[in-house]
């Protein structure tokens, strides 16, 4: 029989070298943790739906929580978050073409296209920054009750939103921020808000075209705003003043909401970032001529795909966090 | 590593000449549906947010219809998966797309019925 025998084309088979998917080993390893990643953000994306389907009435409206752009003033939902996501979708496009210039060897094609993707990459991850700050910062201010639900403020007669500020009365009254020093617990403020309760409470009713806006979304889709005389029912209920957002209190409505932005987000740039670092060690090797020497420019376009890939979880993240 | 390019993107509808022209089409058409998705959020039609397909508004079914088309075109060009073997396309996408639907499909029926519990049960939490 001839199962002994050994022919070329079997020893070509099972030799050993054979890339049945056309891929190499390295790029096959890179779509594996691509793969991997994908699932790791979609059990946080899909984890945020399962809190807001949970609070499904109640949960921020996200275009009257990102409401700026740096160096203007005023109300500009969205526009700033339309920008980075250009940025992103752009130093996508110049690291094809940095990969696409690889496939040519060109190397200073290869070294330019990859100068404009750490460019776009290191202003992405300064947007997110600043996006970041201007969200721990706070807008209006708001108050906390009880039962950790948020009270906002509205002015009555143009249905703008009301800044503690706008209202509050200035108490002749005076509050420590608390030190651990001074405690007997080791435990402090993390920050002293610019009111007291009293000062927000006495302020609101002194002013009575200032309603009190819940959390809860009507059918129109809007913010439930109460009655002056509801509002004043509702104003015991409160227990502190709010201004920003952290990890316990969030002035901007749900803490999960919060809790979430930090998280999805923090991580997305932390790729975004380590992004940058693995775009420059391979952009000094370009520069160095190593993958001239190798060849081919294959790792150019491994890290290519890892570059794609967190453009492609930000797309996600903008539907969902922002849009949706 | 494929070093042939398939350079036809929509099914043939729209050919580009070189590579690198077809990164700037797609480019192009991803702005585009950016630019689109943005206008959608800020003006909010009135047809699309208060007319419901499957429980969901219009609106959010257009988001999600576009994110998908924008993401299938990152992977596709960007990522070129156009370029890349049938099955090892196939077992980058069907992969996560199935584990990512039942995922989805479990944890908010869960949510929705945490949601009932809340409401309807002897719960007090919004005060």
């Amino acid at each position: 029989m001839d199962a002994t025998v050994t022919t070329g084309t079997e020893e070509s088979v099972w030799g050993g070298g054979n890339q049945p998917l056309g891929a190499s080993y390295g790029k096959m390893m890179m779509w594996f943790f691509i793969v991997s990643d994908a699932l790791t953000f979609s059990g946080f994306l899909v984890s945020y739906g399962f809190s807001r389907f949970k609070f499904i009435e109640t949960w921020p409206i996200a275009d009257e929580v990102f409401t700026h752009v740096p160096f203007f003033h005023g109300n500009y939902p969205m526009y700033y978050v339309a920008f980075m996501t250009f940025i992103l979708i752009m130093s996508s496009v110049t690291m094809v073409l940095a990969v696409d210039a690889g496939h040519k060897m060109i190397q200073k094609k290869v070294v330019l296209y990859m100068f404009l993707t750490i460019i776009g990459g290191a202003i992405f991850v300064g947007s997110q920054a600043w996006e970041w700050a201007t969200f721990i910062k706070g807008d209006h201010g708001a108050l906390e009750t009880k039962g950790g639900r948020i009270l906002q403020f509205v002015n009555a007669e143009t249905g703008e939103r009301a800044s503690l500020a706008d209202f509050s009365k200035t108490l002749p009254e005076e509050r420590v921020k608390h030190e651990s020093s001074q405690g007997v617990w080791f435990e402090k403020e993390g920050y002293k808000t610019s009111f007291s309760l009293n000062e927000v409470v006495e302020g609101f009713k002194a002013t009575p075209n200032i309603l009190i806006r819940t959390e809860t979304i009507n059918d129109e889709g809007h913010k439930t705003v109460l009655t002056r005389e509801e509002s004043l029912a509702k104003l015991k209920d409160a227990v502190m003043v709010v201004e920003g957002a952290n990890l316990i209190h969030n002035e901007y409505g749900s803490r999960l909401f919060a809790d979430f932005f930090f998280f999805i987000t923090g991580f997305h740039g932390f790729h975004v970032f380590s992004g940058v670092v693995i775009n420059v060690i391979i952009f000094f090797n370009v520069i160095l001529g190593t993958y001239e020497r190798r060849g081919h420019y294959e790792m150019v376009e491994k890290v290519g795909l890892y570059w794609h890939f967190v453009d492609l979880v930000w797309v996600f993240v903008f539907t969902f966090f922002y849009l949706v | 590593m494929a070093h042939e390019h398939k350079l036809e993107i929509f099914r043939g509808t729209l050919k580009f000449k070189s590579n690198v022209q077809k990164i700037w089409g797609v480019l192009i058409f991803l702005s585009i549906v950016t630019a689109v998705e943005v206008a959608l959020g800020i003006t909010k039609p009135r047809v699309l947010t208060h007319n419901f397909f499957l429980g969901m508004k219009l609106l959010n079914w257009i988001f999600i219809i576009l994110t998908l088309v924008k993401a299938y075109y990152i992977a596709w060009d960007f990522m070129h998966l156009r370029d890349e073997k049938t099955a090892l396309r196939r077992s980058i996408v069907w992969t996560p797309i199935f584990l990512v639907c039942y995922l989805i499909f479990i944890l908010l029926f869960e949510a929705d019925y945490i949601y009932n519990v809340y409401k309807d049960g002897f719960m007090a939490w919004n005060f």
